[in-house]
């Protein structure tokens, strides 16, 4: 049985749905506890039905990962914990590297399970799959975006203290501002939704029906090469070999074929949705869901049902 | 009403590739010797210098801070490179003499058994070996895994090879070659300068080497300008191959003849198929095609897919994976189509450049390493005190026509030009040549331009098997398979006429093993719109062959094969 | 002085690479050395460094690093740092064989110095670096005083080709092999490798008039919407 302590990163005080997944993975393999960094987030750590700890300090409000490194070692030695899980996030990945050189300890990342003692994780843009293990007496992993449920955890909440005690170089980075919401859409790279439209489109004025799609769903836009070669959109925006590599929680394909250089790309992405009139697109070997159909027809309809539920 | 290819001439002219240098004296690059091209030729080449400079490192003095110099268009040497291949290890053996042995070499192994298999659709006949294909002491190789060998090889020697260096312009300056320039890299699609826009630089070196392979850029450029050209042109085939790892090895090199090629004159299909083993756990399939055919619809790669279905050929292949794909062009034309002289002024012609192939016995690799070896020396001949440089040049030409590359050609020139006659009129001519050693029939054949032959559109096309993913591949996943990931934010470097008649524009499509071209929409007055993917091209050169022109793109695209 | 540090060079290091020539260049001053981990061969990657305009190449070699995860990786990288001094380490976005963006908060961490990653932007001034942070919020800006490590991101320039003088002076600049000066046992261990499992259960539906639901429910079920 693991005592795992898992890092609850938040953010505008909530706390990341994947470091909720990553908890109730821990829970499900031995006693699994949390840790809430930052300052004012005593309602954050007492949100969560388990043991949370929580370092409250101005020192640590800034999200910077270094001091984070700090606070968790010190509960790793002072508590025991083998084993130290995060939600994949920039700051996450820094903590978890940073955590590991301080305790030697070893880190497998890019994990979509984990069993208590072995991990998985798929590499090489997904071609091949590879259990993992760890031969340090403390483990620390880092999971993928979107590779586990939250579920319910049948504990009771207790907020205790953590310590923070910081090393001199992990005050010297300072956050001199700190990023605001957006207001335009994500990046391609950044994106948890990717509408992607291809020569299906028919021709570059209907991209318009991937923008709407994607801008219901909150998502960017890409392109295949074939449209990006044609003039229909730009460059920045070509998904595949010879352009961008992404891997976001949902991918829809318009009128897209699928041809290895596009799948080379996307095929990282978590759920799949491809929309072509060809049954025999290659694209459908490999999509979670596939729809043989006219996407003029259900792009239009599928963006105002989308629309209806969020709002 | 027929279409003629011809009819239809790329917007491209020769005095593009050539001009004087324009970098400031002070900005251009100095070198000793050029060698344009890490092939089989420019790598034996580079090698003799490098032998050279090691015997008399007081004349190599004079050849500056960069004796030798090697540009490649390719990632790295070996990139471009593919061929079958069945070795004649002499000329190798000849480059190494008294440095190296011939286990030394990265071969599969010398060829142990063959057949010639003449088929049908169901059946295999093996027929007896023609006396120019027998391949006893012969080795298999990977052209692209000899050429990377052969690299760092020149390399330990002291030459300088530079990859990811496209050759653009050859550099003529008061009628002598002085050099060459390379291309620009870093333009967008519109030939705009982006970002990290790095222009190309003029070269320029005592003697410039071309070894560019088929369809040579600047060898074509310089046989014009120099007025080289002989009196037949030369014509090519396309090559397209793959190379599989196999369960169960295969015993020996298997040729084939007939199916699925069709045996009719009117369709002037001449070619066949090779397989050979690599090593125990690999083999390598291959179909080459003359590319004086006809039926607008023939496809190499297709009808490589479709000779995979033949059961005799599946079982070699069964159980087994695809690891690469590629396709090049290879000169065909043989003897009565080499240039009249293989130097001018500063220059030195080698290899497959200038079509130093032997058709019937599909050998053309040791003559290119042979004809590397002869250029390095006369070269070298114009370090020495008091030499002419006009009669060191001219020196490699007696020594081709002193080689056994001389005597193999001629003896054999006649052949293939008879396949344009049809199969079993060109085999009982190739018969009777191979019995009289190339005196019957007497007199030399002419050659056409592949360009010239008229298209139909034959409906060849229903016959080709619909890829299942693991015996037959499509088009786009086959360039895949070739390390192709060519930048496509770049000038397109094909050049072809784009309003054209629906037949050529289909005779393109299908003729393509990387699915460059596409039949676009009607124009409405007879002609169709032609739809260029340039960064899907792998540089085999079919293109300049049947009516557009292939130059070289920016340096470091195209394929990158490693067992080709 | 500017220094830069990668695993084995990728396309992602030569943004790092690029970021180094840049910030020499506008420093009128400063060496570009490059530094990686890896066997013998991994020099004629160092050279294309080199060839862009780096000034000096260390590679780290050792039969015994083969194997390496990331702590062994760590170690020996910030023992061959800890050598050069550098003001400013520099490394790509994510290491092209492993995808693992963690190599540098690893070094710093043994460097124990500050790190700031994704860096999409970067300027020096005197004793201080500063970096537009991206991360899935947005872009931070972080300050950190030298000597500091930083990751930078893809988005940060746009590398330049090495210019054939470049590749032609490469072979003469300085390039020195050196052994690891700790060693350490991987701690992390690959079990097993398996072909990936087929895409869950795939649905493929034909639309009679109602695909733009059954997707919505599709998008439902997996809590996408």
């Amino acid at each position: 049985m693991a005592k795992t302590l898992v890092f609850l990163e938040h953010h505008d005080g909530a706390i990341q749905k994947n470091a909720l997944a990553v908890l109730s993975k821990a829970a499900s393999v031995g006693d699994a506890h949390g840790v809430v960094i930052g300052s004012g987030v005593r309602d954050v750590a007492a949100s969560v039905n388990t043991t949370v700890w929580v370092a409250d300090d101005e020192r640590v409000a800034a999200p910077l990962p270094q001091p984070r490194v700090d606070v968790i070692a010190k509960l790793v030695r002072d508590e025991g914990y083998d084993t130290v899980l995060f939600g994949q996030s920039v700051l996450a990945a820094d903590t978890a590297a940073g955590l590991a050189a301080r305790l030697d300890a070893g880190l497998n990342w890019g994990l979509v399970d984990f069993d208590g003692t072995q991990g998985r994780a798929p590499q090489l843009q997904d071609t091949v799959v590879v259990e993992v293990g760890w031969s340090s007496p403390v483990r620390i992993g880092i999971f993928r975006s979107g590779s586990l449920d939250v579920g319910e955890l049948s504990g009771a909440n207790e907020v205790k203290d953590a310590a923070v005690e910081l090393e001199d170089f992990s005050t010297a980075a300072e956050m001199l501002e700190q990023a605001h919401a957006e207001q335009q859409g994500p990046s391609i790279e950044d994106a948890d939704v990717i509408v992607a439209g291809g020569r299906g489109l028919g021709e570059p004025e209907k991209f318009s029906l991937a923008e709407e799609l994607a801008s219901a769903l909150g998502g960017a836009v890409a392109a295949t090469r074939a449209v990006v070669d044609a003039g229909w959109y730009p460059y920045s925006a070509q998904v595949g070999q010879t352009g961008k590599t992404v891997s976001p929680k949902l991918y829809v394909a318009l009128g897209i074929s699928g041809a290895i250089q596009h799948k080379v790309g996307m095929q990282g992405s978590n759920v799949i949705v491809a929309i072509n009139k060809d049954a025999n697109a290659p694209i459908f070997e490999f999509s979670d869901l596939g729809v043989v159909g006219d996407l003029h027809e259900i792009v239009p309809k599928l963006t105002e049902l989308v629309r209806a539920r969020k709002s | 009403m027929s279409v003629r290819p011809s009819e239809f001439p790329p917007p491209w002219s020769p005095t593009e590739a050539t001009a004087p240098p324009t970098d400031p004296a002070d900005e251009r690059i100095e070198v000793g010797f050029l060698i344009v091209g890490a092939g089989p030729a420019g790598l034996a080449a580079a090698i003799r210098l490098g032998q050279l400079m090691e015997e008399d490192p007081a004349t190599a003095e004079r050849l500056g801070e960069v004796p030798v110099a090697v540009l490649e268009k390719g990632k790295a040497p070996g990139s471009h490179l593919l061929s079958g291949a069945v070795v004649n290890p002499r000329g190798l053996q000849r480059l190494f003499k008294g440095r190296r042995s011939i286990d030394e070499l990265p071969f599969y192994g010398p060829v142990h058994g063959e057949s010639v298999l003449f088929m049908t659709k169901k059946r295999a006949v093996r027929i007896p070996t023609p006396p120019t294909m027998v391949n006893h002491r012969n080795y298999v190789a990977s052209l692209s895994r000899l050429g990377k060998f052969l690299a760092d090889e020149a390399e330990s020697l002291g030459v300088t090879i530079l990859p990811e260096t496209s050759a653009e312009k050859l550099l003529v300056d008061g009628g002598r070659v002085v050099g060459v320039r390379t291309g620009d890299r870093g333009r967008g699609r519109g030939g705009e300068e982006l970002g990290n826009f790095e222009p190309g630089s003029d070269i320029t070196a005592r003697v410039t080497i071309l070894s560019e392979g088929t369809q040579g850029h600047l060898t074509g450029a310089a046989l014009d300008r120099f007025g080289l050209r002989g009196e037949n042109p030369q014509v090519w085939a396309l090559g397209v191959k793959e190379v599989w790892k196999v369960p169960k090895p295969l015993d020996q090199v298997v040729h084939t003849m007939g199916w699925p090629l069709r045996a009719g004159r009117k369709f002037r299909e001449f070619g066949g198929s090779f397989i050979y083993p690599m090593g125990d756990d690999m083999v390598t399939i291959g179909m080459v095609i003359g590319l004086d055919y006809r039926d607008a619809e023939l496809s190499a790669h297709d009808v490589l897919q479709e000779l995979k279905t033949h059961p005799r050929i599946a079982r070699i292949l069964e159980g087994g994976e695809r690891v690469q794909w590629g396709a090049k062009t290879i000169p065909e034309g043989g003897f009565v189509a080499l240039p009249k002289r293989f130097h001018a002024p500063g220059l030195l012609l080698t290899g497959d450049g200038v079509g130093f192939v032997n058709v019937p016995a599909l050998k053309g690799i040791h003559y290119a390493v042979e004809s590397g070896r002869l250029a390095a020396e006369s070269a070298w001949r114009t370090l020495a005190r008091g030499a002419s440089m006009r009669e060191a040049l001219a020196s490699y030409d007696d020594a081709i026509r002193a080689s056994y590359i001389w005597t193999d050609l001629r003896e054999v020139r006649n052949m293939r030009q008879a396949f344009g006659r049809g199969f079993y009129m060109g085999g009982a001519l190739a018969g009777a040549m191979t019995a009289t050693k190339g005196r019957f029939p007497p007199g030399d054949s002419r050659t056409e331009r592949d360009a010239e032959q008229d298209i139909f559109m034959g409906g060849r096309a229903r016959s080709y098997p619909a890829p299942d993913g693991k015996l037959t591949f499509d088009k786009l996943s086959s360039v895949f398979a070739s390390g192709n990931r060519t930048r496509d934010d770049q000038p397109n470097h094909i050049r072809v006429q784009t309003k054209v008649p629906r037949e050529l524009a289909v005779m393109w499509e299908h003729m393509c093993p990387a699915q460059v071209y596409e039949v676009g929409a009607e124009d409405g007055d007879g002609t169709v719109e032609v739809k260029l993917a340039p960064s899907n091209c792998v540089q085999c050169g079919a293109i300049t062959a049947k009516g557009g022109r292939l130059t070289p793109p920016e340096g470091g695209s195209g394929p990158e094969y490693t067992l080709t | 002085m500017d220094r830069s540090g990668e695993l084995a060079i990728s396309d992602f290091d030569t943004y790092a690479v690029e970021e180094a020539l840049k910030l020499k260049e506008s420093a009128g001053e400063g060496e570009v050395v490059v530094v990686s981990m890896g066997p013998e061969r991994a020099m004629d990657a160092l050279r294309k460094a080199l060839a862009m305009g780096a000034d000096r190449a260390v590679l780290i070699t050792d039969s015994a690093l083969e194997g390496a995860d990331l702590l062994v990786t760590a170690k020996a990288l910030a023992g061959a740092l800890e050598g050069e001094a550098p003001d400013l380490v520099l490394f790509g976005q994510q290491s092209a064989d492993g995808g693992g963006a963690v190599l540098w908060a690893a070094v710093a961490e043994r460097l124990r110095r500050p790190v700031i990653s994704q860096a999409s932007e970067l300027t020096v001034d005197g004793a201080s670096v500063t970096g537009k942070r991206q991360t899935e919020f947005g872009y931070d800006s972080i300050r950190a005083p030298l000597p500091a490590i930083v990751a930078v991101s893809d988005a940060i320039n746009t590398p330049r080709y090495p210019s054939l003088k470049g590749i032609m002076g490469a072979k003469k600049k300085p390039q020195e092999t050196v052994a690891p000066s700790a060693a350490g046992d991987a701690a992390t261990t690959v079990v097993e490798l398996s072909p990936p499992p087929p895409r869950g259960e795939a649905r493929k539906i034909e639309d009679d008039g109602s695909a733009a639901e059954q997707i919505v429910e599709f998008l439902a079920e997996k809590r996408l919407v």
